[in-house]
């Protein structure tokens, strides 16, 4: 793993507290915070604030296969989807800067960037994307917030993984694209509410943070 | 903005999420979701569970030259598509469907208008422009029917839709929306299936434009 300081841009460290001077409650916070994001988390930051390529490198070898497997599993070939993969890969790279920690995690972000690919090489039409919010790129972090959206997103994994396995099987062929959208509706297997209830608190804050967005 | 109070169902989100619904629909949701903050966060929410999923997958063997040739191509330059920006009472997703252009107007009788985005087999998107005070064809429709309105507003049997609000019509609804008196009321509708009209005048029409 790389060293969590080098690949933060925050590079304050709070002062020790025999120096007796004040440090802003804030920053004690945020730095001891980073400590806890997930390493695809540290990665992408690294990427997102200094192409860093170690840290793009860590990336690729984390998800490459990950894409690859799951790509495969819609139905494509392996060169097919060994072709996606890098696809992806390299609008992750170019892409970085976009990437907000506050509102996705890494691998629901580069999930979406799968998904358009995939459409995008199987249909004429490209994917209709609902327009792009401006944010400032050089918003500060809210490391309680990024924390908050991670442990959601492991909250979700293990929701998922303690779902009952005919449960399972229907939100992963749903997101496989093996189930139509008429067939969703009328599946009342799929735990949309259980999935749900794990994520309430990001939804909270995605909404108060999307209606900031929205001030001009 | 005025507040919405039709959004996208929670199964059209999922399956918009998880890029399987038709290019029709999801132009629509799409347009939706660039107008409503609400199912935008729920859209996030289900782009999080197929993080999720594809976190969970089994890993694939990637090539051994793979990396090297992603590396390779880092410094290459990117050519951005440039995208279309919401442009008047158009959502971007629908400028990108115009390409960027003024909506194309073909009179349907009674000023009502329309401007086909998209027709396959699989089903058609639209714009319709109707003029304020004006009743659309009573018509039934094959699979759902999806209308969110642009501008203006329209009633219909189950309810008032105004700007940003969505409708979703299933096959056994047989609706007569009438737009609100004022201003015309521009919706993009989206079908599984041509629309039927059940007047005889308009299906006489049918075939010639494509309803």
């Amino acid at each position: 793993m790389l060293n969590v300081e080098t690949q933060i841009e925050i590079m304050e460290r709070p002062v020790p507290p025999v120096v007796r001077r004040r440090v802003p409650k804030r920053d004690v916070k945020t730095i001891d915070a980073q400590q806890g994001y997930s390493d695809q988390t540290v990665w992408m930051l690294a990427v997102k604030a200094q192409q860093d390529r170690a840290a793009f490198g860590c990336l690729f070898d984390f998800y490459a296969p990950r894409l690859k497997g799951f790509v495969m599993r819609t139905g494509m070939s392996e060169a097919q989807a060994e072709e996606v993969v890098q696809e992806v890969m390299i609008t992750v790279w170019h892409k970085a800067k976009l990437f907000d920690p506050h509102r996705a995690q890494v691998s629901s972000w580069i999930y979406q960037i799968a998904r358009n690919r995939q459409i995008d090489v199987q249909r004429k039409e490209g994917r209709p994307l609902p327009e792009e919010l401006m944010h400032d790129v050089e918003t500060e972090h809210d490391a309680s917030q990024i924390m908050a959206m991670e442990q959601e997103t492991e909250t979700l994994k293990s929701a998922l993984a303690k779902l009952k396995p005919g449960q399972r099987e229907m939100v992963e062929k749903a997101y496989l694209g093996e189930l139509s959208h008429s067939e969703i509706q009328a599946e009342t297997g799929l735990p949309l509410g259980t999935i749900k209830s794990r994520i309430r608190l990001g939804l909270e804050k995605l909404r108060h943070e999307l209606k900031e967005l929205r001030q001009p | 903005m005025t507040a919405i109070k039709h959004h996208i169902s929670e199964p059209l989100l999922m399956a918009y999420a998880a890029g399987s619904l038709e290019h029709h629909y999801a132009l629509v949701v799409a347009a939706h979701v660039s107008m409503c903050d609400e199912c935008r966060a729920q859209l996030a929410v289900y782009e999080s569970v197929g993080g999720a999923v594809m976190d969970g997958t089994n890993v694939a063997p990637i090539s051994v030259d793979l990396k090297d040739s992603v590396f390779a191509r880092l410094e290459a330059p990117q050519v951005e598509k440039k995208r279309q920006r919401g442009f008047g009472v158009f959502p971007a997703p629908v400028m990108e469907a115009l390409k960027g252009k003024p909506p194309r107007w073909k009179s349907l009788g009674f000023g009502v208008r329309q401007s086909i985005l998209s027709d396959t087999k699989e089903g058609s998107v639209r714009l319709l422009y109707i003029p304020g005070g004006q009743e659309v064809p009573d018509h039934s429709h094959e699979g759902i029917e999806l209308t969110l309105v642009l501008q203006g507003a329209f009633r219909d049997e189950t309810g008032r839709f105004g700007v940003g609000d969505l409708e979703i019509a299933d096959d056994d609804l047989e609706h007569a929306p009438i737009a609100e008196e004022g201003a015309a009321c521009i919706c993009l509708a989206a079908t599984g299936a041509p629309l039927r009209f059940k007047s005889w005048m308009p299906r006489l029409f049918q075939p010639i434009f494509r309803i």
